[in-house]
């Protein structure tokens, strides 16, 4: 298993480093609003606006949790560089997913259940992209909907980070300090028989029912 | 007595009446553990007693800067300031197109405007945000083209700015008045302000609590009270009054003074619970505990200190 165990303290330095940077620039808190931090293995899916935004979740996280909790990422991005790859697969042990079905090896579904099975959680982006346009959430990608099939009985967290687009816009390099929040909601497990449209609706809608409401944005 | 007895006998008499509030709450909580056991402990009393630990972490860190005099109060309200800005401008509507207007604020004109105090450049600092700021800002907007909401969004960055940048300066400018007599002894009309403003929050809370009835504003803010503003009000102006022998001031016009900024310090503290109401929200952020966040705590001494300032330096400085 690729547990804290087996981190270089080269790579917990780094790790700390993150997370310090994050909570300086950010403010970063986590609001648990419909559960409490568990040590079951469990899947945080979240809004995706910034590269960082695994980050934040991982930050807020007691660090118990985060020593066993696995962003999931695209390979693309994450194999691009020396650097990130250091990043990626050494400091936060990511399951890292090629996203092109050409020339992928493995089912991401299966590589993300294999990790769960090890006992990790996991932070899942269930947009699959970041999201720039204006809406606050696009819809979901099945992957959620296959990796609760595949294991019906793990709790499905969604994490609503709040600003952290206004922190970092793509395309700009100088991050503002705004105060940014994640908000963990109730857990949803798959109902038995529940179809994928039903299952991508309800969890979806539970992730856009976290979000902050702001009557200035319409 | 040298200014330097002066701040310790007034740290000692500050850490003599925490001592007297951290008693006080400790037994409260001890009774009602007693009375209700078993029992949730009481909310108000849990509150009380965060606060007051809150106000040893906060005296212990004015007491930090003051011991490196002008650069130490310098940076203490730099940091108040960029706290500040950052939980006023998260609560406004901001778009990508803000971007380099709010990169400017917070790594450019909140860095000079505390550089201008420093260096003791009092034409410019006294302009320098209502004027080049204002011009500023709507420039840099305009230059990224998105025109959505764009007097609001413009608006909401010039007010981040006057109330987190330019008027918490104005503290820290204190130190720049030359006031014949008084050389040397300028930290202790900060320590002066500070005080008074901030005892006036207190007591407010402190008769509102024992003999609060008549809302005073129950639009902006359902927690004041007319008994707790006119007893707070008028307790920490004879504070102001009994603190005279600090200042340039003689009693009745320090106690005058205190009952200003007392005034100005209220009708502050209404001002931002309007802004709060409006983003509906309870609090400007988490940052000190049992308050708030850090405008939570300055709001009454960001209405108070431009006006104190000017006062004191139209009417005894050189």
């Amino acid at each position: 298993m690729n547990g804290a165990g087996d981190k270089s303290l080269i790579e917990k330095l780094a790790a700390t480093a993150v997370t310090a940077f994050a909570k300086v620039v950010t403010g970063v808190r986590g609001d648990w609003e419909g559960c409490l931090p568990d040590p079951r293995p469990r899947v945080y899916f979240a809004n995706h606006n910034s590269h960082g935004d695994f980050v934040l979740v991982w930050t807020v996280l007691p660090a118990a949790l985060r020593r066993i909790t696995r962003p999931v990422a695209g390979a693309d991005y994450w194999l691009a560089s020396p650097l990130r790859r250091f990043i990626g697969e050494r400091v936060f042990n990511a399951v890292l997913i090629d996203r092109n079905p050409e020339t992928r090896q493995g089912d991401p579904v299966t590589l993300m259940a294999e990790a769960l099975d090890q006992g990790s959680s996991l932070i899942l982006f269930p947009e699959g992209t970041r999201n720039t346009t204006e809406e606050r959430l696009l819809p979901f990608k099945s992957g959620l909907y296959h990796l609760a099939r595949q294991r019906p009985a793990i709790e499905m967290i969604p994490v609503w980070i709040e600003n952290l687009n206004r922190v970092m816009p793509k395309g700009e390099f100088v991050p503002i300090p705004l105060l940014c929040t994640t908000i963990f909601g109730a857990p949803i497990t798959i109902a038995d028989g529940e179809d994928k449209d039903a299952f991508l609706t309800r969890t979806r809608d539970a992730l856009l029912a976290l979000a902050p409401v702001k009557d200035n944005e319409q | 007595m040298t200014a330097t007895q002066q701040t310790l006998y007034l740290f000692g008499g500050l850490a003599a009446v925490l001592t007297l509030a951290s008693l006080a709450g400790w037994w409260l909580a001890r009774r009602d553990a007693k009375n209700h056991p078993g029992a949730e402990p009481n909310s108000v009393i849990v509150n009380l007693n965060t606060r007051i630990w809150a106000w040893w972490v906060m005296i212990a860190l004015i007491g930090l800067a003051f011991v490196f005099g002008k650069s130490g109060v310098i940076v203490l309200f730099g940091f108040a300031s960029f706290a500040a800005l950052r939980e006023f401008l998260t609560l406004t509507s901001t778009r990508r197109g803000d971007h380099l207007a709010l990169a400017a604020a917070f790594f450019i004109v909140l860095p000079l405007q505390y550089y201008l105090i420093w260096i003791d450049w009092y034409g410019l600092y006294s302009i320098m945000i209502p004027v080049y700021a204002f011009l500023l800002m709507p420039i840099l907007v305009a230059l990224r083209g998105d025109t959505r909401h764009y007097m609001v969004r413009v608006a909401e960055v010039q007010w981040g700015l006057m109330i987190s940048v330019f008027c918490v300066s104005h503290v820290p400018a204190l130190l720049t008045l030359s006031i014949p007599g008084y050389t040397g002894r300028n930290l202790l009309l900060i320590f002066f302000l500070v005080l008074v403003v901030q005892s006036s929050d207190v007591l407010q809370y402190v008769w509102g609590k024992l003999l609060g009835r008549h809302k005073i504003a129950p639009l902006l803010s359902p927690s004041k009270t007319v008994e707790g503003f006119i007893g707070g009000v008028a307790s920490a102006s004879m504070i102001g009054s009994a603190l005279w022998w600090i200042t340039p001031f003689t009693w009745w016009q320090a106690g005058l003074l205190a009952l200003v900024i007392n005034l100005m310090g209220f009708l502050g503290g209404l001002v931002m619970s309007a802004i709060k109401r409006d983003r509906g929200v309870k609090d400007w952020g988490r940052m000190i505990e049992g308050h708030g966040g850090m405008l939570d705590r300055l709001d009454s001494v960001i209405f108070a200190a431009p006006i104190f300032f000017h006062m004191v330096r139209y009417w005894w400085s050189e």
